[in-house]
């Protein structure tokens, strides 16, 4: 029986092993040195918010595996022999394989600031880092202050999680505005002023300089590059985005660039090895994608994919259209298509922006200004609905239809207050006076 | 696998938030309310009644308040669940096990023990200590003294008012909450404890009432005593008979057609009132096991077979006391409910079939059950006995154990430990024919958003019915499940706005599906055709 061993238990990982066992008997291991079992790991803020306990995280109760014969091996893989097809485990054991999928997800980046190592810095990403966190920051009497250095969507849930337990947060963003190397200014400065109202102290335009130890070897402050301001702290965040995790490969004959490279079918340059999810690097970027596809519903949709290559129906990776989601604090954000920031959008991407004066709602609409043909949709704090966008996206909709009929798309809870005769009254009003 | 300290046992530092001196304050002043029940209780004899228990109502309700102000209104708008997994009380630790003693405890001196209370304990029957307090209120709505049952109607409101204001703040961006909790207010003041009340003082030879409150919710309905009065009152009388059963077999199937059982379990029901507003920071504790679930199958339709046979059997034996009296002969009674279980049996497998799947085969049990009973009933039955025991007897059993043990004692009294839906999941009859004609013929559901579902768990975790909610959304799958009463904390709580309650049209309401919006198109259509 072919034996599938698959590295890495988020969610490309088990959706692979999942989907193999709905399509086949075959043997499937999951490797994992994190955890025992699969869990969700944008949930993890949940836990230190004490929403949830880490159980809760876990999608799958625990007899789900051995039932779906999924075997479940905790490990930390140290190299990978692919003549040989063996995998050597940094306990010295060693697992033969068949096919291997290398689903291993990323690692929190460092960028060599001095102090990064210290005591009390941290990423925010594994399990580990979360344990972490707790040791560090139970609360506001041991952790009086912590400094959070990256301004990405990990970012702000730490500094969401730390405000829930009341611990000060001094948040520093390189950028002049929260994220807007993704999202247009009217959202991202909607953002900048949603973060102070929870008494966060955002600084934008600010680089770390360095972390500075107490005489244990401790965090005691860091140094900002601009001013020189030394801010004392007990905790220091390093969120500045990720990259794939894949440095136990690197001495073997797999082809890696900074991820794993794969071609379309999401095989690498290996013969049965494969390669999803956040470590996976395409060699040309699908569509408007990037090469490297840090998100959860692509781990996914990758792991959905190769299922069905890995049991004989070889298929390519052909994502539909791109959507995301995440939530800022307290208010909700999700797109469908594409709508690009300022600073890397295209010419012909024109954007209409509807924002409400309570400053927690807001739609950006991108379309192409020649044709009119409607490219995507930014909402924050109002739910709309996946299946709408992705028919009018592949119906090639002009801007005028999808603003007329945004109510058919609304996915707010019943008796929500409505926005749409508002939106399509300021939409109306842009036309006039462009 | 190094796991979290668990603080919630510790007396020490119970809590990793701690509260605000305003809501200390709060706190001894609701605690001051509550102390001055406790004197009651202990045969205090206080001077003017009627101060003492509106200071202490008062100082209760106001207590609950300002802490929920301060809880709420300080911060923004948003989710506010931060801590309740970390705080003793909402994580079965040492305090939520002190409360569920407490409230287990007045639960059973309420139903076994009132003359603890002071029911009658006094010279010539008055009352005595905690009942006492109540008179002057009871005298002044329906002009008769207290029961244990009118003081247990009054917290039971008190509670619901003043913890749903606290829902209200909790939720205040959230208005399919607000009117949620405001219609369960209204409906616990107006329908259950005013109402009754009044119409006691208007019309004295009427049984309580509570209009809100069918059968088998309210099993008691048509016993003797109760149908005796009804068909004694004239006119106002037959026509709540009439409504009572006209709200079993037309409005209640209306409605939950329509809007699913939320409209009576989330909206109306005085059990689901006090579940959605003082048990709320007990709902994440209801277990989402595949083995609950299991066990909740069982159990809630064990009662209902059980509420269903004791109270055709009541019914049966006192309908042939006094045959001129009752226009319905037992054999017709008998045949007629035989006649209209049949019908429903065979609508659902004529046209139903292929969605029971595998349940298919414990409804045939359970019909087959019900109606070998029904015939046992017409050859054992006599004028008071079935089964060889006294229907009486039968009616006592279910009071006893369905009716006080599960619905109060364990219902209740276990919010801290099983969570605030424990009676409603496992054990309402009521929900469970509701939930039967959600689950058969209704136009709700809650609709999950394509492919946005991250697999968080919070709204899993936040189901107060233990549904694994997240076992459907992160399939892109609607969430159609009898037991889900429509509270939509799910849909709240939700990160990533994947879950929307909704009434549409039934075609396409169930939906499983393999691979999720947003792949390839092909690859879903090929995955999806099987």
């Amino acid at each position: 029986m072919e034996h599938i061993v698959i590295i890495g238990n988020g969610i490309s990982g088990v959706t692979t092993a999942r989907h193999i066992r709905k399509l086949s008997d075959k043997k499937i291991t999951i490797v994992s040195a994190e955890t025992d079992y699969f869990f969700s790991r944008t949930a993890l803020m949940y836990i230190y918010m004490g929403h949830m306990k880490f159980e809760h995280t876990q999608p799958y109760e625990n007899w789900f595996w051995k039932k779906n014969r999924i075997e479940l091996k905790k490990g930390y893989v140290k190299t990978v022999e692919t003549k040989s097809k063996t995998l050597h485990f940094a306990n010295g054991d060693a697992l033969q394989y068949d096919k291997l999928v290398i689903a291993t997800g990323s690692k929190p980046n460092k960028f060599g600031w001095p102090g990064q190592d210290l005591n009390g810095v941290m990423g925010m990403y594994h399990k580990q880092d979360l344990d972490n966190l707790e040791e560090h920051a139970p609360n506001n009497k041991v952790c009086k202050r912590a400094v959070i250095v990256g301004g990405g969507l990990i970012g702000i849930e730490l500094a969401e999680m730390l405000n829930s337990r009341s611990i000060p947060v001094t948040f520093l963003v390189r950028e002049d505005s929260f994220w807007n190397g993704v999202l247009p200014s009217g959202e991202s400065q909607m953002i900048n002023r949603h973060i102070k109202n929870h008494h966060i102290d955002l600084r934008l335009s600010t680089n770390l300089k360095e972390i500075k130890a107490d005489e244990n070897g401790k965090v005691k402050s860091v140094i900002i590059e601009e001013t020189g301001e030394e801010i004392e702290c007990n905790v220091v965040g390093l969120t500045a985005g990720v990259s794939p995790n894949i440095d136990f490969i690197k001495d073997s004959e797999i082809e890696t660039g900074r991820g794993v490279k794969v071609n379309r079918f999401l095989e690498t340059n290996i013969e049965d090895v494969y390669a999803i999810g956040d470590c996976a690097e395409q060699h040309e970027a699908i569509g408007n994608r990037r090469p490297i596809e840090a998100v959860w519903y692509t781990g996914r949709m990758m792991g959905e994919t190769l299922a069905q290559t890995i049991c004989g129906n070889r298929i390519e990776y052909k994502p539909g259209h791109w959507f995301n989601s995440a939530k800022f604090m307290d208010i909700e954000y999700q797109t469908y298509g594409w709508v690009f920031s300022e600073r890397s959008k295209q010419d012909y991407e024109q954007h209409f922006h509807w924002k409400h004066e309570d400053d927690t709602k807001c739609i950006t609409i991108a379309y192409n200004k020649d044709t009119n043909k409607f490219l995507g949709i930014n909402t924050f704090g109002i739910r709309m609905r996946h299946d709408v966008f992705d028919k009018w996206l592949t119906e090639e909709r002009d801007v005028d239809y999808v603003i007329n009929n945004l109510p058919k798309a609304n996915f707010d809870p019943e008796f929500y207050s409505h926005y749409e005769a508002d939106i399509l009254s300021a939409y109306n009003n842009t036309l006039q006076t462009a | 696998m190094s796991n979290k300290l668990n603080h919630s046992m510790s007396l020490a530092k119970p809590d990793a938030l701690n509260i605000t001196t305003k809501q200390k304050i709060a706190l001894i002043i609701g605690i001051t309310g509550l102390f001055i029940l406790t004197l009651a209780l202990l045969n205090t004899s206080f001077p003017n009644k009627g101060l003492f228990l509106s200071l202490s109502l008062g100082l209760i309700s106001i207590g609950t308040i300002v802490y929920s102000r301060e809880a709420y209104l300080t911060k923004l708008e948003g989710i506010k669940n931060d801590g309740q997994w970390l705080k003793s009380i909402s994580s079965r630790g040492l305090w939520g096990w002190i409360l569920g003693i407490i409230l287990t405890g007045f639960y059973i001196v309420l139903y076994f023990f009132e003359q603890l209370l002071g029911l009658g304990q006094g010279v010539d029957g008055a009352n005595t200590g905690l009942i006492s307090l109540f008179d002057p209120l009871s005298q002044l709505l329906s002009g008769r003294p207290a029961s244990q049952w009118f003081v247990y109607g009054t917290l039971y409101t008190i509670a619901i008012l003043a913890f749903g204001y606290k829902f209200i703040l909790k939720y205040r961006h959230n208005k399919y909450q607000q009117l949620r909790t405001v219609s369960v207010m209204f409906f616990q003041l107006g329908f259950a404890f005013l109402i009754p009340e009044f119409m006691y003082r208007m019309n004295s030879s009427l049984p309580y009432y509570d209009l809100k409150n069918m059968w088998p919710l309210n099993y008691y309905n048509f016993e003797q005593y109760r149908v005796d009065s009804f068909i004694n009152n004239g006119n106002i009388g037959m026509a709540l008979l009439i409504f009572g059963v006209l709200s079993i077999f037309v409005i209640s199937p209306f409605l939950t057609y329509k809007y699913g059982k939320r409209w009576y379990c989330s909206w109306v029901c005085g059990c689901g009132g006090l579940a959605e507003t003082a048990g709320d920071s007990f709902r994440h504790l209801s277990s989402k096991k595949m083995s609950a679930w299991k066990l909740e199958r069982w159990l809630i339709h064990t009662v209902l077979v059980f509420s269903v046979v004791m109270t055709t059997a009541v019914i049966y034996t006192y309908l042939g006391y006094d045959p001129d009296k009752y226009w319905l002969t037992r054999e017709v009674f008998l045949i007629s409910i035989g006649v209209f279980l049949t019908i429903v049996f065979a609508v659902i497998m004529i046209f139903k079939r292929q969605e029971l799947g595998k349940d298919a085969k414990f409804g045939a049990i359970g019909y087959f059950v019900v109606i070998a009973l029904l015939i046992a009933m017409h050859f054992t039955g006599t004028t008071d006995q079935v089964f060889f025991v006294k229907a009486g007897a039968l009616k006592s059993a279910y009071g006893f154990y369905i009716g006080s043990i599960f619905s109060g004692v364990i219902g209740t009294g276990f919010y801290p430990i099983l969570g605030n839906r424990a009676w409603c999941r496992f054990g309402c009859p009521m929900a469970g024919i509701l939930g039967f004609q959600q689950r058969m013929f209704s136009k709700f559901r809650i609709t999950t958003n394509g492919g946005q579902c991250i697999s968080c768990g919070n709204c899993s975790n936040s189901c107060e019915m233990g549904i694994d909610v997240r076992h459907y959304a992160q399939k892109g799958e609607n969430i159609v499940r009898s037991s889900c009463v429509g509270c939509g904390i799910c849909s709240a709580v939700c990160p990533r706005g994947v879950l929307k309650l909704e009434n549409d049209s039934m075609k396409g309401r169930i939906n499983p599906t393999e691979v999720l919006l947003g792949n390839d198109v092909d690859l879903m259509e090929l995955v999806n055709q099987k």
